[in-house]
């Protein structure tokens, strides 16, 4: 947002703050303050019991470095990268689907992505858990029609915590996607089928090129979120998956550690940050538009 | 196909019928186009002339029917497998892409050395006078540098026909003046068979060789600019090209390639043409007279046709003026006079002859 020239129109300046004073209000209460707390929060000292203590120190960033840390740190990177890469390829060819399927069935379709948006979310959690469980759906199933002697080991593993994150955030990368492969002008594709491109070259050289800004967006919104949703990890993969977003749940909650807890919170919110920064500047160097 | 077509005909549509569900877009529609023509598809918005085009170009298929390209059946061919490139109305130029890789695409795609490519491109961007302008993007040229651009992409992989869908449109008239002779000459230059759909009458006039007049699915005539304007076969013709006036009327006598016509208006008019035979008497008819051919005066004249009338209008615009007369029924006609033989008459009210000679009149039946 462009600042506004002090003085030069003292009435349009007043206009805006009251316009947006509401909007201010809120993000004061519920945004600024919170971070705040937890800002300072870091620089803070566990106290034996769990308390906390007003000593300052860097004692809790200086945590962050230790191996064991690190190693989550990457290891989270690692799997929401897999997961916004997995959403991509499934939903790209879902989204392009939905964009050049007649107006009756784009509804049927949305709906199937909206409704489970109805039901919380750890709720379908759970139900991923009696799927994949030891004597989950999937395996009674293969046992009883003797594809396998002994349950496998589903639950509780990389993959199932992969599955959840993936079944979780699909719909936020369909949407972008979508509405960038609708945006796009048929007649781009076919100048290029005129101009010889079969319907692959057409694809790679036209059409992914110019719905990269939902690309960007569904990645972003995917990757993201993936870092800080910590009940999935927490309930399909078991104790052993520790990511970011379960470390800051375990500090606060379990390790009653708020001064470590808060630090690592400030390095999650500092990774989204840069993420984002590179996102809108990537967006505006290619002069794509921005969501 | 036997070889003597081929090898004057570039493009031959057989019986083309295309439906879109129970809408028929185009009806049986058959044509043949020359190598090296620039045939324009003229015809009101509806009338079926883009859909033409664009089975050419394969992005529809025909219902029924063949098309031929060069002598061979390309009508279920996709149409990166059709030696045709298309200037859209858009432009479509890839918004991704500066004006050098845009023009490449299509020689990239043939897998074309980087020289040939280099200097394919340097040489159509020449001839289209944007040599400069190889690294700008489609959203900094202006409306007639991408209309030059969306051209020289097409043209450079060499086509056997150009396809060209309302390509001036958007431009503004002095611009499209300008384009309409630029376009003429460069196909009269290449001596690629050029396809142009068009609504604008003059367009179609100013640069065809011939126009293929359409309406409703159909073509209603086919011929040179000069037929298409002083011969028009139907009413449709007759009315969509120029300014026109129409009278309707029944064949009283019809002898040799004279006839008689008794009009609505119960006076008489006769016409003279070589291609009446196939009329008889008593037969309703419609005669279309060209504004251009009429002459006004303020006595009667001998061995022409002759109508009395009033002056209802006068209209001075630039070069010629526009006279609207009432006849002795309502009917109201229209005169173009060279602005250079005006002032004989003092204006509105004034009573006149229109008068036009007997082989000026168009019989349509």
């Amino acid at each position: 947002m462009k600042k506004t020239k002090k003085s030069k129109n003292q009435k349009q300046t007043s206009s805006i703050v009251t316009t947006i004073s509401p909007v201010l209000l809120w993000m004061i209460i519920l945004v600024a303050i919170p971070l705040v707390i937890v800002f300072i929060m870091g620089f803070l000292t566990r106290g034996i019991y769990g308390q906390v203590e007003y000593i300052f120190t860097f004692q809790n960033y200086a945590d962050l470095l230790k191996p064991m840390y690190v190693q989550i740190f990457v290891y989270s990177l690692w799997i929401s990268l897999i997961t916004t890469l997995i959403c991509l390829v499934l939903a790209y060819p879902f989204a392009y689907f939905i964009a050049n399927v007649k107006a009756k069935y784009k509804v049927l379709l949305f709906m199937l992505i909206i409704i489970p948006f109805w039901t919380n979310s750890l709720v379908r959690t759970y139900a991923w858990m009696i799927i994949l469980g030891t004597n989950g759906i999937i395996n009674s199933y293969l046992l009883q029609f003797g594809v396998i002697k002994e349950p496998l080991k589903l639950l509780y593993t990389n993959g199932a915590v992969i599955l959840g994150l993936v079944y979780t955030l699909f719909p936020f990368m369909v949407l972008p996607l979508y509405a960038s492969i609708e945006g796009l002008d048929k007649s781009y594709v076919e100048a290029a089928s005129d101009l010889g491109a079969s319907p692959l070259q057409a694809f790679l050289r036209v059409t992914l090129p110019l719905t990269m800004s939902g690309v960007a967006a569904g990645s972003v919104l995917v990757f993201i979120p993936s870092l800080g949703l910590f009940f999935i990890p927490d309930l399909l993969g078991g104790s052993k998956t520790m990511l970011i977003s379960n470390l800051i749940q375990n500090q606060f909650l379990t390790a009653r550690n708020w001064p470590f807890g808060s630090a690592v919170s400030i390095l999650l919110i500092i990774i989204t940050i840069i993420f984002i920064i590179l996102y809108f500047n990537k967006s505006r160097n290619k002069g794509l538009e921005v969501m | 196909m036997k070889e003597k077509e081929c090898i004057k005909y570039m493009i031959q549509l057989v019986a083309i019928n295309k439906s879109f569900k129970e809408h028929k877009v185009v009806n049986d529609i058959s044509i043949v186009i020359n190598k090296g023509e620039f045939l324009t598809l003229l015809g009101p918005s509806g009338c079926g002339k883009t859909t033409t085009l664009r089975m050419i170009a394969g992005f529809e298929e025909p219902t029924s029917g063949e098309i031929l390209l060069d002598g061979m059946d390309v009508s279920t061919k996709n149409p990166y497998e059709r030696n045709v490139n298309t200037v859209f109305q858009s432009y479509a130029l890839f918004p991704n892409m500066d004006v050098y890789n845009n023009i490449a695409f299509g020689l990239k795609i043939k897998k074309s050395s980087k020289e040939v490519i280099k200097e394919k491109v340097t040489k159509v961007l020449a001839l289209v006078q944007l040599e400069d302008f190889g690294d700008r993007y489609p959203s900094q040229l202006s409306g007639g540098q991408k209309q030059r651009i969306a051209i020289a992409r097409a043209i450079v992989n060499s086509p056997k026909v150009l396809l060209l869908d309302e390509p001036l449109g958007a431009l503004d008239l002095k611009l499209r003046k300008q384009m309409q002779f630029e376009l003429k000459h460069l196909q009269k230059k290449l001596g690629i068979t050029f396809i142009y759909v068009t609504h604008d009458q003059e367009e179609a006039l100013t640069m065809s060789d011939r126009i293929a007049v359409m309406n409703e699915g159909k073509i209603e005539q086919v011929g040179t600019p000069n037929e298409i304007y002083n011969k028009p076969k139907t009413k449709f013709v007759a009315d969509f090209i120029g300014e026109t006036n129409l009278f309707e009327g029944v064949i009283e006598t019809h002898s040799g390639n004279k006839l008689s016509v008794l009009l609505d208006s119960d006076e008489k008019i006769n016409v003279i043409d070589g291609t009446l035979d196939k009329l008889k008497q008593g037969d309703s008819i419609y005669i279309t007279i060209r504004p251009e051919r009429m002459k006004l005066s303020h006595s009667k004249v001998e061995s022409k046709n002759m109508l009395k009338g009033i002056v209802k209008e006068r209209i001075f615009i630039g070069s010629i003026n526009k006279t609207v007369i009432k006849l002795s029924n309502e009917k109201e006609v229209i005169i173009n006079e060279p602005a250079i033989d005006t002032l004989k008459f003092q204006g509105e009210g004034d009573e006149v002859y229109v008068s036009w000679e007997y082989e000026d009149g168009v019989v349509i039946n």
